[in-house]
């Protein structure tokens, strides 16, 4: 049953991924982009981790997706000028990537180790998984959870001087 | 495996009948928005159809059910379509947590049933905030798709201001998670149990009096209702994102927009005024010897507060003139945000000098 | 198996949710189906032009808008990540106590200075 829906989700989530690049109008690569975050959360809920599934939701698909499409409807792309000059570094990127998967799978076919299977945490019904995060986010990983703050911070000062020009471009 | 199919029988059933209260009470809201305002400014609102006008929803329904269905030359066809079921679906399913009576468990073939509770997830709050933010796709999309200059002003000023103010909803409820310690619906409603003053919008250490004014401004603005309609400002941008749309299509906005309405003002109540929770401790039915009853009483309580809020928009809408949208905009960031901050400020170092 | 029922219970409560997802994109896909079987369909060229104040529509709808939009929108990914943090901090408040809430005033700390940067810097105006 677990399994089951693992394959649905993980085919479809490889589908859409495919879709997201193979498709034309830029409008419906953003759409199969969110279908594809509502099946990761889907994921992520089979794993217990109720809580990245509605951050994965929250932000990636309510918070990011919007920025691109923003973006899409912002340049008003047409058809003809995507990607071509780029096709030769993609190819090159691609194919190296590609080559480094099938090292890797050759690799531990070869090495005799004992692949981790991966263990599925049990549940704790009493405290639920943002309690979880929680504890541990600021009592083991305080330091981590400060820098984050940080580089958010660093994020908006980034956001703000690339867009600065803009803004007194406005005002005039 | 039959334990699974009656659970599976008896979700569908609360499914359906939780989507027809819904369905039933958008099309009273429909009649009781124009009632409402028709008494405010001293007319009779609609009398044509049936005694008082009461029909007046199914004639909607079944006009905009039958009238032709009008796709604008150059539009994009499938997201046209698209976007007004996503408005729909995403305005619908946040119902799926939102626990209208009590947490009481009733027998059926041995197996134990939540009748009031679709369903208990522990992140029952962000399942919703998560399904809000993607109502604005449908707007963004429907505007777009139009191919239609107001159509695609309409749509992303909608997609603006409801991020905008999605931030301020997210951050006036933390004061409330903070006190409740979860993030489930059910649980913060069973915190607030006992008298009213045990309900969150006036509880100590800190009354969450300001986030319950930030949360309901905000939702307001997310529904885009009046004073905040300026995605369909009729004056400036004919109707905004949806001026092309007609027919069923248009209706689906329409629902989604009142959906949306019923969601924040459940999630207000449940989260600010003790959702199924009576201003008493108990219920009086169960005093009096009908404990058998007593989810009238809390049920009735949930409604009443619900549909509090929902004539809260109407007498909005009644009173206040519509917003420019840079004073819009300001409002949202630069006084609602620092307010709904500061009240986590505040709580926390209240809740901590005082826990309870 | 114990784990095996707390999986099962686990797991059960977002059947109903699912359920409700897929009822909910049933009844909006089959009603606009059957809405355009019973309705009337007399397409004409007038009739199907976008609505331009009576005027006959000029220039691509599709126009390139304000770059205001997407810094907001930038802004609001930040923030709203920002807004995430505090969650699951406001649920453990009770348990992590004083450290938690010292943690908690330097990252809302460092949240004002942003805030107080985009500011000052006038993103936060709309014109």
């Amino acid at each position: 049953m677990a399994q089951l829906f693992f394959f649905y989700l993980a085919g479809i989530i490889v589908l859409t991924s495919i879709l997201v690049v193979a498709l034309r109008n830029p409008v419906y690569s953003a759409l199969s982009l969110l279908i594809m975050f509502f099946h990761v959360a889907g994921l992520y809920v089979t794993l217990h981790a109720e809580f990245v599934a509605a951050v994965q939701i929250i932000v990636y698909a309510g918070a990011i997706l919007v920025l691109y499409l923003f973006v899409v409807m912002l340049l008003n792309l047409h058809r003809e000028d995507r990607y071509h000059a780029q096709f030769p570094l993609a190819t090159l990127l691609g194919v190296t990537i590609l080559t480094e998967v099938i090292l890797l799978m050759l690799q531990r076919g070869d090495s005799g180790a004992p692949v981790a299977t991966p263990v599925i945490a049990p549940p704790t019904p009493a405290i639920g998984n943002t309690e979880a995060i929680g504890e541990v986010l600021y009592s083991t990983y305080v330091f981590p959870f400060e820098v984050a703050s940080l580089i958010l911070l660093v994020a908006m000062i980034g956001a703000i001087v690339l867009a600065k020009q803009d803004l007194f471009e406005q005002k005039g | 495996m039959a334990e699974l199919a009656l659970r599976m029988a008896f979700s569908l059933a609360q499914i359906t009948v939780v989507m027809g209260v819904i369905m039933l009470t958008i099309m009273v809201l429909t009649l009781a928005e124009r009632k409402v305002l028709g008494w405010m400014q001293d007319r009779m609102g609609p009398m044509e159809v049936g005694p008082y006008g009461i029909l007046q929803p199914v004639a909607d329904g079944l006009k905009l059910f039958f009238k032709e269905d009008i796709v604008p030359a150059g539009a994009n066809r499938f997201l046209f379509s698209l976007a007004p079921i996503l408005a729909l679906v995403a305005a619908l399913i946040g119902f799926a947590v939102v626990p209208f009576g009590p947490d009481t468990t009733i027998e059926l073939f041995g197996i134990q049933f939540k009748p009031f509770i679709i369903s208990d997830i522990n992140i029952g709050i962000l399942y919703i905030l998560a399904f809000t933010s993607i109502g604005a796709y449908g707007v963004i999309l429907g505007g777009w798709a139009s191919n239609s200059k107001y159509s695609l002003l309409g749509g992303l000023r909608s997609a603006a201001q409801v991020i905008s103010y999605e931030l301020n909803v997210g951050l006036a409820i933390v004061g409330v998670l903070l006190l409740a310690g979860s993030l489930s619906l059910v649980k913060i409603t069973q915190a607030q149990a006992g008298w009213f003053w045990n309900w969150y919008v006036f509880a100590p250490p800190f009354p969450q009096l300001l986030a319950f004014v930030v949360y309901v401004i905000s939702a307001v603005a997310e529904t885009n209702r009046v004073p905040f309609d300026l995605p369909e400002a009729e004056s400036e941008l004919v109707a905004g994102f949806f001026t092309e749309y007609s027919g069923m299509r248009f209706a689906f906005f329409f629902i989604a927009e009142y959906a949306n309405m019923i969601l924040v003002s459940c999630i207000a109540a449940a989260l600010f005024l003790g959702g199924w929770n009576a201003p008493y401790p108990g219920t009086a039915l169960a005093r009096m010897g009908f404990v058998q009853f007593a989810w009238v009483e809390n049920v009735v309580w949930f409604a009443a507060k619900v549909y509090f809020f929902l004539f809260l928009f109407f007498w909005l809408r009644a009173t206040l003139p519509r917003l420019r949208y840079d004073q819009l905009m300001r409002f949202g960031w630069k006084v609602m945000l620092p307010i709904a901050l500061g009240n986590i400020l505040v709580t926390a170092i209240a809740a901590y000098l005082f826990p309870r | 198996m114990a784990g095996s029922e707390q999986l099962l219970d686990y797991l059960g409560r977002y059947f109903p949710v699912l359920l409700f997802i897929g009822i909910a994109l049933a009844f909006g896909v089959v009603t606009l189906v059957l809405s355009y079987f019973v309705q009337p369909k007399y397409p004409e060229s007038e009739k199907l032009s976008t609505y331009e104040c009576g005027s006959e529509p000029f220039s691509d709808a599709r126009m390139p808008f304000p770059v205001r939009y997407y810094i907001f929108a930038m802004l609001f990914v930040i923030f709203d990540i920002e807004v995430i943090f505090l969650y699951p901090w406001a649920v453990t408040f009770f348990k992590i106590g004083l450290v938690g809430l010292i943690e908690m005033l330097i990252f809302i700390a460092l949240f004002v200075v942003a805030y107080v940067y985009a500011w000052k810097k006038g993103a936060l105006e709309w014109d």
